[in-house]
């Protein structure tokens, strides 16, 4: 029982002394409140909060026209709108003074405590502390989001799938660049050819091939693929295996006795791939084989898929081997 | 930035590559032939260590010659544009000899003023910008160094196109017609002299060097400016 007086003593004591700490002199002189400048400093979080949400609206609406100058316009704005609102809070609401003397040295003892006095003091004009607070933690939360809103794009985070998916399944007909069908005839040796699904999106990762004629007897498919290059014309997904560019470089010897053998070439990080033996890795970062596509020349002489894949296309990632290419 | 890559190239360049064989000079082309191109291409042009002549007919041998990419010093080392050693009369009868081995295309006729610019863009984006750079600025290929095409003369763009020279691909009438060529020739000649509507060009070369520019300059002006504000407002 006496346990409990004594506790209650030592609060009410507690309670009552609390307000009758000496006060030090002040270091910063003292301000009126300004309520108008208070008011500004607001709208102008507000302002900067809304060109930050606008920037992130601007960017998940895909399609609307002269995205890039929009975008820019609301970063823009909420910078400014946010550097504006830090002059008038320098300007006209903490109250400022120039030292005669340099700060004393760190570390001293009471400097810790007289910094925080200064802080504590320097915020007195402000009579509405917490409002203020969260209008500038929102202006500047927002400014952020906008700024990593883009990460977004990067990809699927967590449902892979689409990776794996190609429009090719057997008889689905090979268009080139310009939308009309491959012939197998059109396919020369010494050139490269880009060609795409007909009939599905090009922008889908498993759409773009890369085309070349080999001749038939320098070609060393891995077993099981005899028939997958009718008369030498080999098909490959356009989709480097390291970093997800596009094949766009066909190294061809003229006179290959004294040249570098035929080889498909990523431009990024110079990922190097051997179309005669089924896009196996000759030099570069890549870790895997470039997918091969297995062709059939219909009756009609276009070209056309003759299932799907050998691997799974696109760029690499952890597991990526583990996939198969789907329909 | 021409520099710095021509340096680039020097460093990267194998040995071998920087000494230049010597040739031999001679009134006719089939002297000048069997002095300095027999020993790899056959006294025929049949092709003993290297490709046959018979049948590549002028195109080739006016690009490789003119170019200064033959002879080189061994078979196997890539042909790359160097000083021509030949004058121009021996030029004229060695050419007029390897188009004489076996019937085939002549050098052919470019006419840069019928192409469409913008179509020659498009097309060189897609056939050529792999490995050309779409300025045209050049680059690597793995085993192979691509030259710039400054300074190219239109003549030469088009054969190249047509012969394929070392790793280059080899695009056929079918595939490039010769309008389209006009096109392509039109604007690799283009690129040679762009109008930079900013002032500079910077290399042309895309958005790094742009980027380093904003770094280096625009920064500094910024931090110029914000030092003077501090200073007019301090007080």
């Amino acid at each position: 029982m006496s346990r409990f007086k004594d506790t209650v003593i030592a609060g009410i004591v507690l309670l009552l002394g609390r307000g009758r700490r000496t006060r030090e002199p002040r270091i910063v002189p003292p301000g009126r409140p300004d309520r108008g400048a208070e008011n500004i400093l607001l709208v102008l979080f507000a302002c900067s909060t809304i060109c930050a949400g606008g920037a992130i609206a601007v960017y998940a609406l895909d399609r609307i026209g002269n995205q890039t100058q929009y975008l820019g316009l609301s970063l823009g704005l909420a910078f400014a709108f946010l550097a504006a609102a830090f002059v008038v809070i320098g300007k006209r609401l903490v109250v400022t003074e120039e030292l005669d003397e340099p700060y004393p040295p760190e570390g001293h003892p009471g400097v810790q405590a007289q910094l925080d006095e200064l802080v504590e003091e320097s915020g007195e004009r402000f009579t509405r502390k917490r409002l203020v607070t969260m209008a500038g933690a929102g202006a500047i939360g927002t400014l952020g989001l906008a700024l990593v809103a883009p990460a977004v794009s990067l990809g699927p985070a967590f449902d892979l799938r689409s990776f794996a998916q190609t429009p090719w399944r057997r008889g689905r007909l090979l268009v080139g660049e310009d939308g009309l069908p491959l012939k197998a005839d059109d396919i020369e040796e010494n050139d490269f050819y880009g060609a795409y699904a007909a009939h599905a999106d090009r922008d889908q990762i498993g759409s773009p091939l890369v085309l070349v004629r080999l001749p038939v007897s320098q070609l060393q498919l891995p077993s099981g693929r005899e028939h997958w290059a009718p008369e030498g014309i080999l098909a490959y997904s356009r989709i480097c295996t390291h970093a997800g560019c596009a094949i766009n470089l066909y190294r061809k010897p003229l006179y290959p006795p004294a040249e570098p053998r035929p080889a498909l070439v990523c431009p990024c990080h110079y990922s190097t791939f051997d179309p005669a033996t089924g896009g196996t890795v000759l030099f570069g970062p890549a870790g895997r084989p470039l997918p091969q596509l297995p062709l059939e020349i219909a009756r009609d002489g276009t070209l056309r898929a003759a299932g799907n894949f050998s691997g799974p296309v696109g760029p690499s990632w952890a597991g990526v081997r583990d996939r198969k290419a789907s329909s | 930035m021409k520099r710095f890559f021509l340096f680039a190239a020097l460093v990267l360049a194998p040995p071998a590559a920087a000494s230049s064989p010597g040739v031999v000079h001679a009134r006719t082309g089939a002297a000048l032939y069997a002095a300095n191109c027999a020993k790899c291409h056959g006294p025929t042009g049949e092709g003993l260590k290297a490709p046959s002549l018979r049948g590549v007919g002028e195109r080739a041998a006016d690009f490789y010659l003119r170019t200064g990419a033959m002879p080189i010093a061994r078979p196997g080392e890539q042909p790359e544009p160097s000083r021509v050693l030949f004058s121009q009369r021996e030029l004229r009868q060695l050419i007029r000899f390897v188009g004489s081995l076996g019937k085939g295309p002549p050098v052919p006729k470019p006419q840069p003023a019928k192409g469409n610019l913008a179509e020659g863009m498009r097309l060189f984006t897609d056939h050529c910008a792999g490995c050309h750079q779409v300025a045209a600025e050049g680059g690597f290929v793995t085993g192979a160094r691509v030259p710039p095409l400054e300074g190219v003369p239109a003549v030469r763009i088009a054969e190249a196109v047509r012969v394929g020279p070392y790793l280059m691909p080899m695009f056929s009438p079918r595939a490039i017609s010769n309008a389209q060529l006009d096109s392509i020739v039109r604007y690799v000649l283009t690129t040679g002299h762009p109008d930079d509507r900013g002032g500079w060009g910077i290399g042309e070369l895309g958005p790094v060097p742009e980027g380093m520019v904003t770094w280096f300059i625009a920064i500094v002006a910024l931090v110029a400016t914000c030092m003077a504000i501090g200073k007019r407002f301090g007080r």
